[in-house]
């Protein structure tokens, strides 16, 4: 989305904030980096393949891409480590990384073992293991009454059983009610966890997921990423204006 | 004292010491440690991150293998992730105990070290063979992406396996920027935290870059603790305000918080917010202005962490401590038992003076 197209009340919101977005390269996730980013975010973001990673990083000027796999135990304290470093501090996760488990779509009877496990450790497990990593400074920012927000990108497929969806379902039904478990017990430390539904979107997982749909009768990324964005802000507490500067990383002054 | 020897943040069989602002003692399950405070207390802990510090690679000059250990930011670049100030060992790793280790060849300004996906180079020598100042190359992100790869936590040889990072950070871990865990904070769980709310303690933190700990180098460790960059939130220091002005108690998890907030507190214990480099050496000759009492690791006597105890209780009171624990068999190093003690009172102080007199 261009820049100009930025609503002033995102831009009072986000500027100055630190955020990590999660398979931040395509879809969904490169247009909330690119939203948060043209809103005055500080941003990090992670995918699995480099080249896209950097091609993105050098895309949009300041955002600090990051190589990584949240499906890998391996590599989320490196990720959290990265981000947390490179911005200084973190006030708002997106678990957006999503595995479709098999691809062509499967009856469950049909679903290999391998590809429910896939789904299950993208879309549950890696976001657990993520959000445990950066916890600590997300309850940093609310003490300092900056807010924090992890928003986990769930689907209607969360609630709903459809036929063929079974793998995806699991998984996004496990992060779903992970996410209100989650907002309860960080509910006294200021830190909130949203899950939301972003809608069928045009997006490469999409098309994957079904080949044939119309892309006409999806939502843009881009509409969806500014829906998301919306509700981060409005669980984020008000700032006045005159307070948009994130603290700077210790000894940046220096 | 025996060495705990297993990266465990929260054994269920952690013991305490309780050491009242009298001097007597109670012995207690760790996790029980929120029963003694009071209601109003304000519990404050580091929730400094710790950085995969150890880095092993080839001195280029002489072809020779090397461990680097970043040990603390100089006092000019704190935070600044091109220059640390580092410990070199020569070949081998952390099995070795480090009073052991070899040194490394003769490290000379303008010397390369290649360290896995990082390169970096001499940029000061610190007066002894292992301490250098070192300057790292390429972008921020790079640099911060090989560190996150190729590091390993700092560790010593009581502990067999190799340590994640997982393992040594803590539940409230934010900031990357110790090099070794703020370890006292081990003793912290979300539902320690949540039974802290529940009492009416109050629960802050501060962030303070832990430097290394040992060397294995009697000379260098003289020179322990660095000096460490620490920053009070402005929440941090507004609730110290508030609690010091009540008359409430100021409760540190770890050493690392006193030497920050007596820094930050000079003289009048007055806590600004703001950025610092703590430079202090507490002992029992230093007055704490802040704290008023601290839970803590148990620490060989001859550290300065040991050291730093003696400001809370009289030297009497700590040689009781230090028998009470060994008769006890309490464990220490990072993932050992711990100790809540409360500075001693005027009264007790002044009592066991004129016994000793």
């Amino acid at each position: 989305m261009p820049q100009s197209e930025i609503p002033a009340p995102l831009e009072q919101t986000f500027s100055g904030l630190r955020a990590l977005v999660t398979g931040g390269t395509s879809g969904l996730g490169l247009a909330l980096v690119r939203t948060l980013a043209a809103s005055g975010a500080r941003v990090a973001f992670v995918a699995r393949g480099r080249e896209r990673v950097e091609h993105v990083a050098r895309e949009i000027p300041g955002a600090h891409g990051i190589v990584g796999d949240v499906a890998s135990k391996a590599d989320i304290h490196p990720i959290a480590l990265q981000a947390v470093g490179e911005l200084g501090g973190l006030d708002i996760l997106i678990n957006n990384a999503s595995d479709l488990g098999p691809t062509a779509l499967a009856l469950l009877g049909d679903t290999d073992c391998e590809d429910l496990e896939r789904a299950l450790a993208t879309n549950l497990v890696g976001p657990f293991r993520l959000t445990k990593a950066v916890v600590g400074s997300l309850s940093a920012s609310a003490r300092e009454g900056r807010g924090a927000v992890v928003l986990n990108v769930s689907s209607d497929a969360a609630i709903n059983a459809y036929p063929t969806w079974g793998a995806y379902s699991a998984s996004k039904a496990g992060l779903h009610h992970l996410s209100r478990i989650w907002n309860e017990e960080l509910a006294s430390d200021g830190v909130r966890v949203l899950s939301v539904d972003p809608g069928d979107m045009d997006t490469p997982m999409h098309a994957q997921a079904v080949p044939d749909a119309d892309p006409a009768t999806l939502k843009r990324p881009e509409v969806a990423a500014h829906e998301l964005l919306e509700q981060i802000a409005a669980a984020l507490p008000k700032r006045s204006p005159a307070i948009v500067e994130a603290a700077p990383a210790m000894g940046d002054r220096a | 004292m025996i060495a705990a020897d297993r990266p465990v943040q929260r054994p269920p069989t952690a013991k305490l010491l309780m050491v009242d602002n009298e001097g007597r003692f109670a012995h207690v399950p760790r996790d029980q440690f929120v029963d003694f405070l009071r209601p109003g207390d304000l519990v404050v802990a580091n929730d400094a991150a710790t950085l995969p510090a150890s880095l092993h690679g080839v001195h280029v000059p002489s072809g020779d293998a090397v461990e680097v250990r970043l040990a603390g930011w100089p006092a000019t670049a704190a935070g600044d992730v091109r220059h640390f100030d580092a410990v070199v060992f020569g070949a081998g790793d952390y099995h070795t105990r480090t009073e052991h280790r070899t040194l490394p060849p003769t490290l000379s300004i303008g010397d390369h070290l290649s360290l896995g996906p990082l390169s970096a180079t001499v940029v000061g020598t610190l007066g002894h063979p292992r301490l250098v100042s070192l300057e790292f190359d390429g972008s921020v992100d790079e640099i911060w992406a090989g560190i996150a790869r190729h590091g390993r936590p700092i560790q010593y040889a009581h502990i067999e396996e190799p340590l994640a990072l997982w393992d040594v950070w803590t539940v409230v871990a934010g900031p990357p920027v110790a090099f070794e865990p703020p370890s006292a904070g081990f003793a912290l769980s979300w539902a320690t935290i949540e039974r802290l709310h529940q009492r009416g303690v109050g629960f802050v933190t501060i962030t303070l870059a832990a430097g290394i700990s040992s060397t294995g180098d009697t000379e260098l460790d003289r020179r322990l603790p660095l000096a460490e960059p620490y920053r009070i939130p402005e929440g941090t220091a507004t609730a110290i305000a508030a609690a010091k002005l009540a008359g409430r108690r100021i409760v540190a998890i770890g050493t690392s918080v006193v030497r920050a907030l007596e820094h930050a507190g000079g003289r009048d214990g007055f806590v600004r917010a703001g950025d610092g480099v703590a430079t202090n050496r507490l002992d029992r000759r230093s007055h704490l202005a802040v704290v008023n009492s601290i839970l803590t690791g148990t620490h060989e006597p001859g550290t300065s962490h040991h050291d730093l105890l003696a400001a809370f209780v009289t030297p009497e009171t700590l040689a009781r401590i230090d028998e009470e624990l060994n008769a006890h068999e309490y464990l220490t190093h990072e993932f050992g038992d711990s100790l809540l003690i409360e500075r001693i009172s005027l009264a007790a102080e002044r009592a066991e003076t004129a016994e000793t007199m």
